[in-house]
């Protein structure tokens, strides 16, 4: 059982403060996801957790054991690391092994985890060869062979696939997945991709400057974003935004006067203290519509089209240059300037404060 | 035209360096046909190549007649490589920590190291004479190795925290993670990956050490404890030079230390490439 606490954690180098009073709960079994972009600190609280770095302040427990002093091998974690980090004069054997020698496991014992784990990772093959010999897929599978042969109570994933070409990302990707189910290990994945993010966590950590922005399942951040950057952050392309400012107030319903003259009704509850308040409007690519019937109507202009044979992704302009992207299934042609109207039902567009919160 | 001009170029760049090489090893060369000639060969012909008239094994003859030469051997070997252990072992471990650990002093420990680097030890010699003779440890192997210890130390030190430096901290790191010790990550994990660099320190530290001639004088010259090139000077007399026995006994001077090279040559080539190449 490895459930691991993070009560208000800091961490400063010198007097750069890189992590502000992150608190976050993960549940024994969990694939949990740290995502945000470069510098947002999750490799450091990565790095935190793992015990590569000393915590500032706060209190990190791991199976409910409070575990700030101890070092990283009494911590029951292993890590995989961005760079693979195997030891470039061990054979792939001796790299897997290397842990659990140390660990004084007795020398049939430690065959037996080390075959069973090449065998799971297709390395059988390639037991006697050195890391430089093997491509890099098959680095980054003995690198997770490595942790795997010691059955940690949590595995700890440092931008694992980021070395990775697009084709390979996307097969490992659905290994350390299944991997996932066979072991049901906690597991704490970092990376700044929002793609493995959605595709392998069950929770996602989305973390800006040292703190956390939302937590939650991929679907809850995808369907409600806590805020302008999480809205943008999660999802591709990017969620659009229109910035305008609230007019009038009635009845579950408010007009917005956007920054490029128009004016649209939302149907939504907005507090009579919003009145006069700058707001943004964010809508998905795959949630406007070209010519739909909804009441909530912009007008924009072509100036690329993408097709991809399944989708076609339009790219356009607002009046004030504010750009829209349209995903839209199927094909379509398009000319450059091409006037269109735009529109998207009420329930997928999202009200954002002038701060970036929603309301 | 390019193609023209770098082979010009190699050319010229391989002309310099064939002359070099010839130079430097030009004595050598004498020294070891000579070292094959009758005493009359050497004289008549200092060039020539030894001729069945001329082949003569007499100054080898001599040598190993001599008992104490073999002494001599021996005490050069002994002191050479305990001197390379001591040396390997604790500069590498010295420079582990100055290139991994932080702790109060670090950098001036490094700076303190580093001006070792720049001072000739042979400046010191009379407090070293008076030191050895306090801790009575004159005439014996012991004095030459401390201070061929102290005299390479410092730059072992400098070349191997600069390669140290170098290796990924994900690998540590990753070891950390495993549950390695730190003794073990230095002894299975650096100090292989460090190889190149030990073999360079090694071979540039075995040579002035083999080489020297003034410690072994000042501080070991009894009989016992002489070192080759004291062992060398008996046979060059102040009114007759055995030139046989020289050149015989200089011919087999060369031998350990040209082993040793080739063991270390391929490590070696690597180490001086290593960061020109990546």
């Amino acid at each position: 059982m490895a459930e691991i606490q993070l009560n208000d954690i800091c961490k400063s180098f010198g007097k750069t403060d890189v992590i502000h009073n992150v608190d976050i709960d993960i549940d024994d079994g969990e694939f949990v996801v740290f995502v945000g972009p470069s510098g947002c600190g999750k490799s450091t609280l990565l790095r935190l957790i793992a015990g590569l770095e000393d915590i500032t302040s706060g209190e990190l427990s791991i199976s409910n054991r409070v575990v700030n002093d101890f070092s990283p091998k009494e911590r029951g974690i292993a890590m995989v690391f961005q760079s693979y980090a195997l030891y470039p004069h061990l054979t792939v054997y001796q790299n897997m092994a290397f842990g659990l020698k140390i660990g004084n496991k007795g020398k049939e014992e430690v065959k037996k985890r080390v075959l069973a784990a090449a065998d799971a990772l297709q390395l059988t093959d390639y037991l006697k060869r050195r890391p430089a010999q093997l491509s890099g897929g098959q680095r980054q599978r003995v690198a997770i062979g490595r942790a795997i042969v010691r059955k940690p109570e949590v595995f700890l994933f440092d931008e694992p696939l980021s070395n990775l070409d697009a084709a390979l990302r996307v097969q490992t990707r659905l290994e350390i997945a299944k991997l996932h189910q066979d072991l049901k290990t906690t597991i704490v994945y970092v990376t700044h991709d929002q793609v493995e993010a959605m595709t392998l966590a069950d929770k996602i950590v989305v973390l800006r400057n040292g703190r956390v922005e939302q937590v939650g399942v991929p679907l809850e951040l995808y369907h409600n974003p806590a805020n302008v950057f999480v809205a943008g952050f999660i999802g591709s392309p990017k969620m659009n935004f229109i910035r305008g400012e609230i007019k009038h107030i009635e009845k579950s319903n408010c007009e917005v006067k956007l920054e490029c003259g128009e004016s649209v009704m939302l149907e939504l509850d907005v507090d009579q203290k919003y009145r006069n308040e700058k707001v943004t409007i964010g809508i998905r690519p795959e949630h406007l519509v070209l010519d739909g019937e909804n009441r909530f109507k912009i007008k924009s202009k072509v100036e690329v089209a993408e097709h991809l044979g399944d989708i076609t992704y339009i790219y356009s302009k607002q009046k004030n240059n504010n750009q829209l992207i349209i995903s839209m299934a199927g094909t379509r042609d398009f000319k450059v300037n091409d006037d269109i109207e735009v529109s998207a039902p009420l329930k997928h567009i999202h009200l954002f404060n002038e701060n970036g919160e929603r309301l | 035209m390019f193609k023209a001009k770098s082979t010009l170029g190699a050319t010229a760049v391989h002309t310099v360096l064939i002359s070099y090489t010839i130079l430097a090893l030009w004595p050598i060369f004498l020294i070891i046909i000579n070292s094959f000639k009758t005493r009359k060969a050497i004289f008549r012909e200092p060039m020539g190549f030894p001729s069945i008239d001329t082949f003569s094994l007499i100054g080898f003859e001599k040598v190993i007649a001599k008992s104490n030469f073999l002494i001599c051997f021996y005490n050069s070997i002994v002191v050479t490589v305990v001197t390379l252990v001591v040396v390997l072992l604790i500069g590498a471990m010295a420079a582990w920590a100055l290139s991994e650990y932080k702790f109060r002093g670090n950098t001036l420990l490094s700076l303190y190291l580093a001006i070792g680097i720049m001072v000739p030890i042979r400046l010191g010699s009379v407090s070293i004479l008076q030191l050895i003779v306090d801790l009575n440890l004159t005439n014996t192997l012991t004095a030459l190795v401390l201070v061929y210890t102290a005299q390479s130390l410092p730059l072992a030190i400098f070349i191997l925290s600069e390669f140290m430096r170098q290796i990924p901290n994900d690998l540590k790191e990753a070891a950390r993670c495993d549950g390695v010790s730190e003794y073990i990550i230095f002894f299975r994990i650096i100090l292989p990956l460090t190889r190149p660099a030990i073999a360079t320190v090694g071979v540039f530290s075995m040579v002035p050490i083999w080489n020297d001639l003034w410690f072994p004088l000042i501080l070991a010259p009894s009989t016992k404890t002489q070192t080759i090139t004291l062992g060398i000077q008996q046979f060059i007399g102040q009114y007759v030079t055995d030139w046989n026995a020289v050149l015989a006994s200089l011919t087999m001077a060369i031998v350990p230390v040209l082993i040793i090279y080739l063991i270390l040559s391929k490590q070696l080539i690597r180490g001086i490439t290593a960061g020109a190449v990546k």
